[in-house]
């Protein structure tokens, strides 16, 4: 293990670290619906989403060959880098917990990549061409097709069995549910504990750790699992609560076909070698579902703050990493240090602050909004 | 640039096909739960609606359940 030089050692940390909160931010890709309407009790629905995203990353042996998938140019990329665009991603990610707001973890870490080369090796490092085609495109359309299948497969659920016995039609739905739910969540550890274990394989090849070609070894892959399962176990539940009641009042034929399209537009485009982010598809269904039903309320106000979130995760994750990788390019391991201090820092800011309106398992339904505190406190530490 | 704008095309016509024909199946399946429920709660009085319904249940569920395992082919790459 003479490779594992002190920067290898902190991107690996970093990077579990970043899987964790990938984890407990896209419990609700897959759970809120299915928490909303009651077809599962809050703690099984995340133990089962755990579970499942843990036998996801054991399942794909395939890791992704490059970081980026070409956003970047990877023979540019250092370990230097790669830490610093974590960081980037993890701030973001742990920021629109915060707000409740479901943005994309691909985002978010493609975002911090994209800042940390930028700034590391100048902008031509960064394909700004695969950006759009890899990252935009996708990000417009995949929620779209999602929203549309949805709506549609509602419309017609609701207009099918309007005549039926209401309690037969909501518990057949809901049973329906909890598998249309497992299988987004074992797609998402299969897609997203991949990621991590392509980033901490490619450092510990560029470090030398590992020969070129290499595989990812048993411990990258378990630990990488198991980050992913954790995070996914503690659940972001100010997500969930935005996801399964924010957007719209959901009731399990929604919840249904909501969770019948993320899946397969998720699984179609995965086969088709599009690259799309669960959660962007996740919430378009849950639109179009909430559209599908009529009368249903859609909150378009809740719905365009999301949109907003997704228009900056990219370039706010950029500017974290950008100026997180300037520090580590002029600063050595000294400057890697003091940034992982102060990512360290704000993160557990983060948390404090979240503690003052906190949402969880048992309060996750209780009501549709995320609200932190406005008052401004006399100091950030004294959260009850 | 190029945008593989076909495989977009077939990404939407799947994915919206395939979604809507489960979520219809599935609902049919629901419809034949919930004639089945109802007859039995009445009394059994009408045992051929009973038996029909749990048919049509049994059917559409399968069919859902075939849809799920061949996604779970499609995520599993060991089975390739």
């Amino acid at each position: 293990m003479d490779h594992i030089t002190f920067l290898v050692a902190v991107v690996i940390v970093t990077a579990l670290a970043f899987d964790f909160t990938n984890g407990f931010h896209d419990t609700a890709n897959a759970m809120a619906t299915s928490i909303a309407t009651g077809a599962l009790k809050p703690k099984v629905a995340v133990l089962i989403s755990g579970v499942l995203n843990v036998v996801g990353a054991f399942l794909s042996t395939e890791v992704a060959k490059t970081i980026s998938g070409g956003i970047v140019d990877d023979t540019l990329v250092t370990p230097g880098m790669i830490f610093a665009g974590l960081i980037g991603a993890i701030l973001w990610n742990l920021l629109t917990w915060l707000v409740g707001l479901p943005s994309s973890s691909s985002h978010a870490l493609f975002g911090g990549l994209i800042g940390a080369v930028w700034v590391g090796a100048g902008s031509d490092g960064v394909h700004f061409d695969k950006v759009v085609e890899k990252i935009l495109i996708p990000a417009v359309a995949s929620p779209v097709v999602a929203g549309l299948a949805a709506l549609f497969a509602t419309y017609l659920a609701y207009k099918l069995t309007a005549r039926a016995r209401k309690q037969s039609v909501t518990k057949g739905f809901r049973l329906g549910q909890i598998a249309s739910a497992s299988l987004v969540s074992l797609a998402h550890g299969t897609n997203d504990a991949q990621k991590t274990m392509g980033v901490i394989t490619l450092t510990l090849i560029s470090a030398g750790a590992l020969g070129h070609d290499a595989g990812p070894p048993v411990w990258v892959i378990a630990s990488a699992g198991l980050a992913i399962g954790l995070g996914t176990y503690i659940g972001g539940w100010r997500i969930i609560r935005t996801m399964g009641k924010g957007l719209t009042e959901i009731e399990s034929p929604q919840g249904f076909a909501a969770e019948t399209a993320s899946t397969t537009v998720i699984l179609t485009s995965a086969h088709l070698g599009f690259a799309l982010s669960t959660t962007q598809v996740a919430s378009g269904s849950i639109l179009g579902a909430g559209l599908g039903r009529r009368l249903a309320e859609v909150r378009w106000g809740v719905a365009g703050k999301m949109v907003v979130a997704w228009l900056i995760t990219l370039p706010a994750a950029a500017l974290v990493g950008g100026v997180s990788a300037a520090a580590v390019k002029h600063g050595g391991n000294f400057g890697t240090v003091v940034v992982a201090l102060i990512g360290a820092a704000v993160a557990a800011g983060i948390v404090m602050l979240s503690r003052r309106n906190p949402v969880h398992a048992n309060n996750v339904n209780d009501h549709h909004e995320v609200a932190i505190r406005t008052e401004p406190p006399a100091t950030v530490g004294t959260a009850a | 640039m190029d945008l593989d704008w076909s495989a977009l095309g077939q990404v939407t016509a799947v994915s919206l096909g395939v979604t809507v024909a489960v979520v219809v199946v599935f609902a049919l399946g629901v419809l034949g739960l919930a004639r089945y429920e109802g007859a039995r709660e009445e009394g059994g009085a009408d045992g051929g609606t009973s038996t029909l319904g749990m048919a049509q249940a049994g059917l559409c569920f399968l069919a859902c359940a075939a849809v799920v395992a061949y996604g779970i082919y499609l995520i599993v790459p060991q089975f390739h």
